[in-house]
């Protein structure tokens, strides 16, 4: 049947491979040197995000301590993590919503722990860790480190390893050291921006939504730009949450320059003396070169008046072990400074999540835990293993 | 896509090359390797569990061909049992007594459902058929707008209440009007749904009854982790799953997803987005992307992409240039554009076998490609029929010509007639055990057809 085609194969494979060659051999000088800038830019980009992220948070609390009481009230059911310090005892409502993957989870840590402490209960637990998406090399990380850990306590009982558990896991969050970055940064002059961006279907737009209400709650003036010019009705999508939460939006023609968009939006939330920039982005997949340009592009064309304090990567709890690949390109093209989990409220554990923290050092800064207006939490480090293992 | 998997287990065959005969414990560190590998690709643990315990079977019934290593009879064994598992061959969707057929799509929110359902709509009509769709995602602010602007872009009416508030309602309205009025199908998109959202699954079992639907098509994203199992299971007891569109393809996940959805549902994947663009859905070919996952390239799809795009005379004129290297510039340029035609140039190679290995990603491939154009369009016919005329100021000229450097032009000549003296060994049976392209490549010895 291959006989037939042969000349085309042939050609065909020909043709690539001469391609290959003459790309191959073309790229290095080009490249080398482009790369080379582009960190540079990064570095710089996060030098400047760095000092501009501290003061404004100082600034920022303080205006919140010199405001009436009312308004701390106010900022305490908010989802922003800067109140989950100060918010002491967490929302129950994010137990509630965790309860199914809670029970998945626990009905297989007592399987786990079921019997005494053997083989087959570091496996299992092993198996647990790999099912919520943690990732084997994580997973076995972190049981060789339980496996130690309840040797040196000389913990032989089910419930004990099980805090043991719970700590070796807040400890894989917390040794990044990032705890103190989960506050979302605003800029010393408004409007502070704040750039969404992640692969198709992760929900951006709705991220959007749900911090525009939080912020407008907060008596805070927000401007949206509908940079996601590509996908059929995002405009219109992101138009119903603009209403919903009271936020001003910016939009072009479908098919626009998602830059100019953006662009635009800055100068409206300026001019109008807004205080924050949500920016909404296509989604898009980070192999795609061109694409990923376009967003660094979008952050760049900000930059020349602004200053984008926060690009957050929306990311679907269901997504297993790409979503490290899709961490770390976002990461390259858009400087992003936290992870926004999303779906939280299914089954999915989200287990990426610690694999990004641990391995990459971003923060996980929200969650999502419904399609509610307000089911945008702060990530607590505690609460969601807590949640999980409890 | 995938690509990790077929790198994983290229190292594990390249580490049992030469060796001698498989022993027991050879196979078992074989399957471990398989075992973290298709885990690390986000195939759920249950499934791997089945599929490493088949292979092990496998093995131990399987005859000893004195003509295979033992690297390619693993390697048989573990395709085969891919193929089982994905499912034997490629599936249309079925037919449907009478018309219209009833296709509900359904799925978890953002999984791709109301651009696969435009993407279909679009393939039914291309094929002469008359698709209505209708707007069941009352959920999604804009949803029904979306599926509206796509359903245009489709060129297929779209049934849509903007005000109503039950889907159930929707649907059989939707069904009514598309009975009467003589549509041959009808692709009803729905809300997304959380599995263990007890609330919306029971109103997605109540559209399902309300249609009585011919295929009910579960959407999933390629990039979903372990969760695949529970969301197959989830929908699949709730509605009758007949099939899966596995979407996102396009990306770099592994895609384990597939292996789980079918393993659970014992439904076949019908289609795979590839793209964001409303012809970007292809038929799911289970042998293919086994072939793929080993690593062993996508050939029969380039085969039949270069079918449509190269003439077959054409075809047959060229080989002979290619193996006596009287391959011109000229040929070249006008080859490419064909190639163009099979897609982006990185997606082509993605499909070649062993070219997971190479770092095709990163060469951005389809940037190049309008330089490399421009310098031999800025050749005069002569020398583009000629290159060895290309020297001194007509090389300058070219640069000026085609805003590039000497250097360039300089190079993409020497590299030309480089390949063009390699492609004449390949093609006329030379080389083996792999050959060395410029630039430090290695093209793997499996890519001889």
């Amino acid at each position: 049947m291959l006989e037939g085609l042969l000349p085309q194969i042939l050609v065909g494979l020909a043709l690539v491979l001469l391609v290959i060659g003459v790309v191959a051999a073309r790229r290095r000088r080009p490249s080398g040197r482009r790369g080379a800038t582009r960190m540079k830019d990064f570095e710089a980009m996060e030098r400047a995000g760095r000092t501009a992220v501290e003061t404004p948070t100082r600034a920022e609390r303080d205006k919140g301590e010199e405001e009436e009481e009312g308004e701390e009230g106010e900022e305490e059911a908010g989802p922003l993590p800067e109140t989950a310090e100060a918010a002491a005892p967490p929302r129950p409502s994010l137990r509630d919503r965790l309860v199914k993957s809670r029970r998945f989870f626990a009905a297989r840590l007592s399987e786990a722990f079921g019997g005494g402490v053997g083989e087959d209960t570091w496996e299992d637990l092993e198996a647990a860790l790999i099912q919520a998406d943690v990732g084997v090399e994580t997973s076995t990380k972190i049981v060789a480190r339980l496996q130690v850990a309840a040797k040196e306590r000389g913990v032989s009982d089910a419930a004990e390893l099980k805090g043991l558990l719970a700590e070796e896991l807040i400890a894989l969050f917390d040794s990044v050291e990032l705890g103190r970055d989960r506050a979302l940064a605003f800029a010393p002059e408004p409007p502070t921006v704040w750039l969404v961006v992640g692969v198709n279907g992760t929900g951006k737009t709705t991220t959007i939504g749900k911090l525009a209400s939080d912020l407008s709650h907060r008596g805070k003036g927000v401007a949206l730009a509908a940079a996601d010019t590509f996908r059929a009705a995002a405009d219109e999508q992101l138009q119903v949450w603009a209403r919903r939460s009271s936020a001003q939006l910016v939009r072009h023609q479908p098919g626009a320059d998602p830059g100019a968009v953006a662009f635009d939006a800055f100068r409206f939330a300026r001019a109008r003396g807004l205080d924050v920039l949500l920016i909404d982005t296509a989604g898009r997949l980070h192999t795609k070169t061109p694409l990923m340009d376009e967003l660094s592009k979008i952050r760049r064309v900000v930059e020349k008046e602004g200053s984008v304090t926060e690009a957050l990567l929306v990311l679907d709890a269901t997504a297993g072990q790409n979503g490290l690949a899709q961490a770390r390109k976002f990461t390259q093209a858009a400087g992003v400074t936290g992870v926004v989990l999303t779906k939280l409220d299914g089954s999915a554990k989200g287990g990426i999540a610690l694999a990004i923290e641990s391995e990459l050092g971003l923060p996980i800064k929200l969650i999502g835990v419904g399609e509610g207006i307000d089911d945008l939490e702060p990530f607590d480090p505690k609460t969601f293993v807590n949640a999980l293992l409890s | 896509m995938f690509d990790t998997l077929s790198g994983r287990l290229d190292e594990i065959f390249t580490r049992l090359r030469g060796r001698g005969r498989l022993n027991e414990k050879q196979v078992d560190e074989v399957l471990r390797e398989i075992r973290l590998a298709l885990l690390d690709a986000d195939v759920s643990l249950r499934v791997v569990k089945a599929f490493v315990k088949d292979v092990r079977e496998r093995a131990a019934g399987a005859e000893i061909h004195k003509s295979l290593t033992p690297a390619q009879q693993v390697i048989k064994l573990v395709h085969a049992a891919l193929i089982d598992m994905l499912g034997k061959e490629a599936s249309g969707l079925a037919h449907a007594d009478r018309p219209p057929r009833i296709i509900l799509i359904a799925g978890l929110q953002g999984s791709g459902k109301t651009t696969a359902a435009a993407k279909l709509a679009r393939l039914l009509k291309s094929q002469g058929r008359r698709p209505l769709l209708a707007a069941c995602d009352l959920q999604r602010p804009a949803a029904i707008r979306q599926l509206q602007i796509l359903g245009e872009q489709a060129g297929v009416p779209t049934h849509a209440e903007p005000d109503a508030a039950d889907p159930v309602a929707v649907a059989g309205r939707a069904l009514a009007l598309s009975r009467g009025e003589g549509y041959t199908d009808l692709i009803v998109d729905t809300a997304g749904r959380l599995n263990v959202d007890r609330e919306l699954m029971a109103q997605l079992a109540q559209i399902h009854d309300a249609l009585d639907p011919t295929e009910t098509l579960l959407v999933c994203d390629a990039m979903t982790g372990q969760e695949a199992v529970n969301v197959a299971e989830a929908f699949s007891s709730e509605v009758e799953v007949t099939g899966v569109i596995l979407t996102k393809l396009d990306g770099d996940a592994r895609g384990g997803a597939a292996l789980s959805m079918t393993y659970v549902t014992g439904r076949p994947i019908k289609f795979a987005g590839v793209g964001e663009k409303l012809a970007d859905l292809e038929a799911f070919y289970p042998d293919r992307m086994a072939s793929r996952i080993l690593g062993m390239g996508d050939v029969l799809t380039l085969i039949e992409k270069a079918e449509s795009a190269f003439d077959e005379a054409e075809a047959k004129k060229m080989e002979e240039k290619l193996r006596k290297a009287d391959f011109t510039f000229e040929d070249f340029l006008s080859q490419m554009q064909a190639l163009k035609k099979m897609g982006p140039m990185s997606q082509v190679l993605g499909m070649l076998p062993g070219m997971s290995k190479l770092p095709v990603g990163d060469m951005q491939i389809d940037e190049q490609l309008p330089r490399i154009e421009a310098i031999i369009r800025s050749m005069t016919m002569q020398e583009r029929n000629n290159p060895h005329l290309i020297k001194g100021s007509r090389r300058s000229r070219i640069a000026r010509g085609s805003g590039t450097s000497v250097q360039e032009v300089n190079k993409l000549v020497k590299q030309f007639d480089d390949v063009r003296k390699m492609v004449k060994m390949m093609s006329s049976g030379k080389a083996g055990g792999g050959m060395r392209l410029p630039g430090g490549l290695k093209v793997p010895p499996n890519l001889g057809l």
